[in-house]
């Protein structure tokens, strides 16, 4: 379940106010959340910040555990570390810092060369720090630098050496090439956060002075959000889809009633730029690997003339999928959603219309739902919202958009062919199985988070663990590639498996539900079995574990791969075993290359 | 606004924070007797106080309140 009050545009006074009702609220839903403990480590006063970013969390289905630093200790925990710090063992980290934390005093007497080294020593300072962190082997989130509240040296104040501004803007950007060059390191933007809020509200002195608040009281819940945003798409937990409707949503008019000719779109009025500006900002979610959708109540003919006005920004292309018809929405959306191999949970669903908002909320309550009032504001109310924050840019990423779209043309040819071998046949898969390689570490790390369906462990890596998988000797580990005829999948599936003498013990076996009923499965266990008897090993053990989402898979280790069941617990966990001595190869349909297993 | 409207008013506020609506408030009501006051849950509650009266403590003040009685003194001077 979420909460509204907890979804932006939110009332910071309120959740202050009520966080502890929010809190009780949120836990007793009975809702099953990942979770995660996080070390915060503050250079002002953070317990506001934490138990904003606990509810948001909560919110997004993520329930922390957190340490907080002894008030400014941040500097010497990361460094020097301490008991509680160590045993706490975090999954993440959240450096809180902020200008009260830059150790540069303006100083116009200073000459340029004393500013400069003076900033080098202050980035080593925090350098230091994040090389220290690294014996955490998890994700860091860092903060950058807010603006001063007053400018000393006025509008020269951004561009002299000595100047508090000048500073600010040099140490801002050289933690973005930190964060350029080194992964699992995220900037938390708090020089955005704070000028999207108003810097002449964003800094309290009284706050600060009585209380060591970086900022004001109503701000802080701010700063929780962004966290709360990092974390959940570092754990996988960000929208997928942007379903759109189309009248007076991506256009201004009706297409039906005021023709093509009639719409407002392009750069004629002020409100076709409004509009143009929409449209664009959808193709740019797309090429981040937002999914397009259209759910829309129209004539098919007419939305489609209406998506080829030669003035928008979006064509028909750009849509996965585009459901024009006069059936409810919300069966619309459930229907796109199942297509395209997604959770009703992926969906952001933008509509102008407050009937239909209503409608869907109330019978898809996992979708978001911005409010978009005004055409010049759809824009922010949904990049603020963070539906889709990006938080590393993997190639698959930047191609996710066309493979929903072969998927969807994959399903029109499955309709098409009336025998199932047949049509695996006819889409000329070739997969690669291999032993993990370090060029595709972030992506399999990424599907262990990710991946809830097809999962039959639901165990989360960070990258550094699967580099330490990959390295280790007592590890089998494997990852698929899938392309066809429409394309390629890239890594959709992921196997690690202990060695225990002659057995192997199959910890971890994913796949992405992209990739269902295409016999990559038994490709996998092909190669696994391939690989394991190359180490002499006799035995496959396979584990089963049970979570609110991969039913799917209860029975795949006896059904689908042909394993014996060996235990089950009360609670639905089993193991099931397999005799490798005299396996023969499953798989027929995917041929794999001669690199390959 | 007389004063019994504040400690209404207040008293509300009090229950939100604290999460607790057994929590009743007389002049001499201090931290001591409300179990989850402690030093970071005293900020948060002269925010939404702040926030309920549309006013803003001084930084003294703050420091000076011995009890809700004299919060409520300043309340009723200058809160809305």
């Amino acid at each position: 379940m979420a909460l509204r009050e907890l979804e932006y545009p939110f009332d910071t006074q309120y959740i202050l106010k009520k966080r502890k009702a929010l809190k009780r609220k949120l836990l007793a839903d009975g809702t099953s959340r990942l979770k995660k403990k996080i070390a915060v480590l503050g250079g002002s006063t953070t317990e506001d910040i934490v138990s904003a970013a606990e509810l948001f969390l909560l919110n997004f289905g993520i329930e922390a555990k957190f340490y907080q630093s002894e008030y400014a200790q941040y500097w010497e925990d990361g460094v020097f570390g301490n008991a509680e710090l160590d045993s706490f063992s975090p999954d993440l980290i959240y450096v809180c810092t902020s200008l009260c934390n830059l150790r540069f005093e303006p100083d116009p007497a200073r000459t340029r060369e004393d500013s400069k080294a003076l900033l080098d020593a202050e980035f080593g300072r925090f350098e230091t720090l994040w090389d220290k962190l690294g014996r955490f082997g998890c994700p860091v989130i860092q903060n950058n630098f807010e603006l001063p509240f007053y400018a000393l040296m006025g509008n020269m104040d951004c561009r002299h050496h000595s100047a508090l501004g000048y500073a600010v803007n040099v140490m801002n950007l050289r933690f973005a090439d930190y964060a350029q060059e080194h992964s699992n390191f995220y900037l938390l933007d708090l020089n955005r956060t704070s000028a999207e809020y108003g810097l002449e509200r964003w800094h309290d002195r009284s706050y600060w002075y009585m209380y060591k608040y970086m900022c004001a009281r109503e701000a802080v819940p701010y700063i929780g959000y962004q966290l709360a945003l990092i974390v959940k798409s570092v754990y996988g937990k960000n929208r997928k889809l942007l379903a759109l409707d189309l009248d007076n949503t991506l256009w201004g008019g009706i297409v039906g009633d005021d023709g093509v000719n009639g719409l407002a779109i392009g750069q004629e009025t002020g409100v076709s730029q409004a509009y143009y500006e929409f449209q664009k900002y959808a193709g740019q979610l797309k090429s981040l690997g937002t999914v397009l959708t259209v759910c829309s109540k129209n004539e098919e003919e007419n939305a489609l003339a209406g998506l080829n006005h030669p003035e928008g920004a979006l064509r028909p292309d750009d849509f996965a999928l585009i459901k024009a018809n006069w059936d409810p929405k919300d069966k619309n959306l459930l229907e796109t959603v199942g297509q395209l191999d997604l959770l009703p949970s992926a969906i952001v669903f933008a509509d102008d219309n407050p009937a239909e908002r209503e409608i869907v909320r109330q019978s898809i309550p996992e979708a978001a739902i911005p409010e978009l009032t005004e055409p010049e504001k759809y824009i922010t109310a949904i990049s603020r919202s963070g539906y889709f924050e990006p938080v590393t840019i993997s190639a698959d990423d930047l191609k996710r958009s066309e493979m929903y779209r072969q998927n969807a043309k994959r399903a029109e040819l499955a309709a098409s062919v009336t025998d199932y071998g047949e049509y695996l046949k006819s889409l000329e898969m070739i997969g690669e199985i291999m032993p993990f390689a370090e060029i595709y570490y972030q992506r399999i790390a990424q599907l262990t988070n990710k991946s809830n369906q097809f999962n039959l462990t639901t165990r989360r890596y960070s990258e550094s663990d699967i580099a330490g998988f990959a390295a280790s000797d007592e590890y089998i580990t494997l990852y698929g590639k899938l392309s066809d005829r429409f394309g390629d999948n890239g890594v959709v599936s992921v196997v690690i498996g202990q060695i225990q003498e002659d057995t192997l013990y199959i910890t971890l076996w994913l796949m992405s539900c992209r990739v269902l009923k295409r016999d990559m499965e038994l490709a996998m266990l092909d190669g696994l079995v391939k690989e394991a008897k190359a180490r002499g090993i006799k035995k496959l053990i396979g584990e089963y574990i049970p979570t609110a989402k991969n039913k799917m898979v209860k029975h795949f280790y006896d059904s689908v791969l042909g394993f014996r069941l060996v235990t089950e617990e009360d609670d639905g966990s089993a193991k099931y075993e397999l005799d490798i001595t005299d396996y023969t190869d499953k798989n027929k349909y995917i041929s794999t290359g001669k690199d390959s297993l | 606004m007389n004063e019994k409207e504040v400690y209404k008013r207040l008293e509300a506020v009090f229950h939100d924070v604290f999460d607790d609506d057994s929590i009743r408030l007389t002049a001499k009501t201090t931290a001591d007797d409300i179990e989850d006051w402690d030093s970071m849950e005293h900020i948060n509650l002269i925010g939404a106080v702040e926030d309920e009266f549309g006013l803003r403590f001084k930084m003294g003040e703050v420091s000076g309140m011995k009890n809700v009685g004299e919060m409520v003194g300043i309340i009723m001077k200058r809160g809305k």
